[in-house]
């Protein structure tokens, strides 16, 4: 499988991505606010000082006079220590203050507003806060600046401390969003997690399309996925069918063979013939067998996956099956030896008694003559166990789940007829009604046990 | 080496001094090459217990004590005279020389310790807190109640303006930093500041540059009261000794409390000196048990019934007053109500 990096990290690290970059945005603005907040605050503040000041501007005997207001400086003191210059002038002349301090680079009208200005003064950053009166001095009126200016110790100090804030908070944004995303992307690629899921659970031959709500997303991998099951047990039942109808084309003239070959039999005279003809009875006996299992198998799988369950007593069907094959077993001599209990069960019969057959036909099979196969029933731990020992020579070397595959035979069980189908069979009836087949070989290689398994109804 | 460099930072002292009033000067010499120059406005006697403790822990500094008042130490240090470490009474001269960028800043464990009403930006530190009390004299208070407001004190100089004529002493504000300060202050505080000026004016006041003058006068009875001393343990100590002689007096209408404060000029050479004495006298005034000290710590001001009034703050609004047009304007105020002849 090649891969292309997990679709749950690459979202969570998209999701990260957007968050880091909101909570720098969301820092950088917060900090720039709190910067423009105590500017302002600092810029009201010298405001009213200035104002403050320039009402006490006033004419006395031809000359401009004022009083410095304790208020205008100490409301200045009150908002933060930083240094504080002023000064007040008429043009050029220096009424009283800093005179060296920088002059406003734009135009003061009389009258109007606060102008603010920016500038540098005895090594600092300064904000100057400026306002211009008309104050009679001789005998025309002169434009009187008075101009305060502060540090900005106060307003860095402030912006720093809500910016650190900001940056905390930023931060602690910041990982919560990365878990939230984390979350995020884990819940929205939880229902392709359970589709998986729910593929993966099922049996080899469950092509049922899968039905359960996904999101609209997800529609079409349920459709294609759907689609593409349906397809492939279409193809599987056409094989099936395809098999079924073989079979049965062929066991009908094999059955018209054998008859013909019986008669034949009957009326030969010649002990060479004789052999001949059974010799050739014996090999369409194989064919027709072999035709069977097909049939039976392509039964089983057909059957399987719509299951006609019904209610039946397990000692009839078992006590039916073994009837129909006394015959065979009575041919070796071999005594079937029934020990049932009384179960009462919910399957398919028409498979389970194609199951049962198949083993207990296996067990004939593989059993020298004039010898027992032991057929029981019990039920225990939620299970129903139809179990047939035979006294035949076991399973031979190897893993005995490899006889349940196709075709697949024993080592030695050369020179007895058989398809390699039978076990399949059974197994594929039992793992069809939730149960399975265990095969085992008994104490000191003196026979086979298969055993059915089936839950409790 | 040391002998010469000691007589190179003498002789430039002396040079510098010359252009000072000084009024006391005194070296205390260390065992070291390190010399650490105060001006201050502090007595010698007043002080010499702090520059004693201080060798102590630091032996190897000489200490170069040069005693001005707080007008010229506020001159010398703006016209860049070389010192590491001025102490002043007057805090609105101090305030200005930093705010106008002439101290330089100091931090330690000490400073950051100290109130923030103590202390403004790392330039500018308090370790006294000292009240404006009344001094008087017992012999001529004799038979009249003491007061107690300044209300209680312009009645009695009306009742009895021959007992107290030429008898009533005050700063000369025109002279002296701290009493330009006190009155200042007060006059924004209380409006019966200018009344007591009035009446006092009409009782031919004396006027002085220094409260020690003023306590001495008080003493030898020279003066039944002094308004506005700075109400330093020096004076209580007088009044102990004087043996009931000398009173002092709060006013329980508003009293003035000034902090004394150190600034380190951007002048000054020996700076981490100047740091450790800044960190002593903090923490001293930092203290919380009263003991022998000279000169009070920062929780209390000395007298019990000054409680109450806080410290001048420490703030731009101290420079209102020395801006020279509100100067001029307070000083002919003061002018036409203490001198009225």
């Amino acid at each position: 499988m090649t891969g292309t990096g997990s679709i749950g990290r690459r979202l969570t690290l998209l999701l990260a991505g957007v968050a880091a970059l909101l909570s720098v945005l969301s820092w950088w603005m917060v900090t720039g606010f709190a910067r423009q907040a105590a500017e302002r605050t600092q810029d009201n503040v010298l405001a009213a000082s200035v104002t403050t000041i320039a009402e006490t501007l006033r004419s006395e005997q031809g000359e401009v006079r004022l009083e410095l207001p304790y208020s205008a400086f100490s409301m200045l003191g009150a908002i933060s220590e930083d240094r504080v210059f002023y000064r007040v002038a008429t043009g050029d002349t220096v009424l009283t203050g800093y005179d060296d301090l920088p002059a406003p680079t734009k135009v003061v009208s009389s009258g109007s507003r606060v102008v603010f200005d920016t500038g540098e003064y005895s090594g600092e950053e300064i904000r100057m806060a400026t306002v211009s009166r008309l104050v009679l001095a001789g005998t025309r009126p002169v434009p009187v600046n008075v101009t305060v200016a502060q540090t900005r110790g106060g307003v860095a100090s402030i912006s720093a401390e809500l910016s650190q804030l900001a940056a905390f908070l930023s931060v602690a944004f910041f990982l919560v969003a990365v878990s939230l995303s984390a979350f995020a992307a884990r819940t929205s690629l939880k229902p392709l997690n359970e589709i998986a899921a729910a593929v993966s659970r099922r049996g080899p031959s469950d092509l049922r399309p899968l039905r359960r709500a996904a999101p609209t997303e997800l529609a079409p991998l349920m459709t294609s996925l759907n689609r593409l099951m349906d397809r492939l047990g279409q193809s599987m039942r056409s094989a099936e069918d395809f098999i079924a109808e073989a079979a049965h084309r062929i066991r009908t003239p094999l059955a018209t063979v054998r008859a013909q070959a019986e008669i034949a039999l009957r009326s030969a005279q010649d002990d060479e013939q004789k052999q001949r003809l059974r010799q050739m009875i014996r090999a369409v006996d194989e064919s027709s067998r072999s035709a069977g299992q097909l049939l039976d198998h392509a039964t089983v799988v057909y059957r399987s996956d719509d299951l006609v369950r019904s209610p039946i007593n397990l000692s009839d069907l078992v006590q039916q099956t073994v009837a129909g094959l006394e015959p065979t077993a009575a041919m070796k001599d071999i005594r079937l030896r029934v020990d049932m209990i009384p179960a009462n069960v919910h399957v398919d019969p028409v498979l389970m008694d194609n199951a049962l057959r198949n083993i207990l036909d296996n067990a004939i099979k593989y059993s020298p003559p004039e010898t027992d196969v032991a057929i029981s029933v019990s039920e225990g731990d939620g299970e129903i166990r139809i179990s047939v020992k035979d006294q035949g020579g076991g399973l031979g070397d190897g893993p005995a789940e490899i006889l349940t595959q196709r075709f697949q035979r024993g080592s030695n069980a050369q020179g007895v007829v058989g398809s390699g189908l039978g076990l399949t069979i059974a197994k594929d009836v039992l793992v069809a009604h939730g149960g399975r087949l265990e095969l085992g070989t008994l104490q000191g290689k003196k026979g086979t046990c298969a055993t059915l398994v089936l839950p409790s109804s | 080496m040391r002998h010469t460099c000691l007589a190179l930072v003498l002789g430039c002292l002396a040079t510098l001094v010359s252009a000072l009033e000084i009024e006391d000067h005194r070296l205390f010499p260390g065992t070291g090459d390190r010399v650490l120059r105060v001006i201050s406005t502090a007595d010698l006697e007043v002080f010499e217990p702090y520059l004693r403790e201080f060798q102590s822990s630091q032996p190897s500094v000489s200490i170069d004590y040069t005693v001005v008042s707080s007008t010229e130490l506020y001159r010398a240090i703006r016209g860049g005279a070389a010192f590491d470490l001025a102490l002043s009474s007057a805090m609105d001269l101090q305030f200005q020389l930093a705010n106008d960028g002439f101290a330089k800043s100091h931090s330690s464990e000490t400073t950051t310790a100290l109130p923030e009403w103590a202390r403004w930006r790392d330039l500018i530190f308090a370790f006294t807190a000292e009240p404006a009390v009344v001094v008087l004299s017992t012999p001529r208070f004799e038979g009249l109640e003491s007061p107690t407001t300044r209300q209680e004190l312009v009645t009695l100089l009306r009742e009895f303006p021959d007992r107290f004529d030429g008898a009533v002493g005050t700063y000369d504000v025109r002279d002296s930093g701290l009493g330009y300060l006190f009155a200042t202050q007060e006059a924004r505080s209380t409006d019966a500041y200018w009344r007591l000026s009035e009446v006092m004016g009409r009782l031919n006041p004396q006027l002085y540059c220094c409260s020690g003058q003023m306590i001495d006068d008080v003493a030898d009875g020279k003066l039944a009261l002094a308004y506005n001393v700075l109400g330093s343990y020096a004076a209580e100590r007088l009044a102990r000794d004087s043996g009931g002689q000398v009173q002092i007096l709060g006013m329980q209408d508003f009293t003035n409390v000034i902090l004394r404060t150190a600034i380190i000029p951007t002048t000054a050479d020996e700076t981490a000196g100047a740091g450790a004495l800044i960190d002593m006298l903090a923490r001293l005034g930092q203290r919380e048990a009263p003991d022998t000290w000279p000169l009070p710590p920062l929780g209390q001001t000395g007298t019990d019934n000054l409680v109450g009034f806080g410290p001048i703050r420490l703030g731009p609004a101290l420079m209102v007053y020395l801006d020279p047009l509100n100067r001029r304007a307070f000083l002919t105020e003061w002018e036409n109500a203490l001198e009225q002849r």
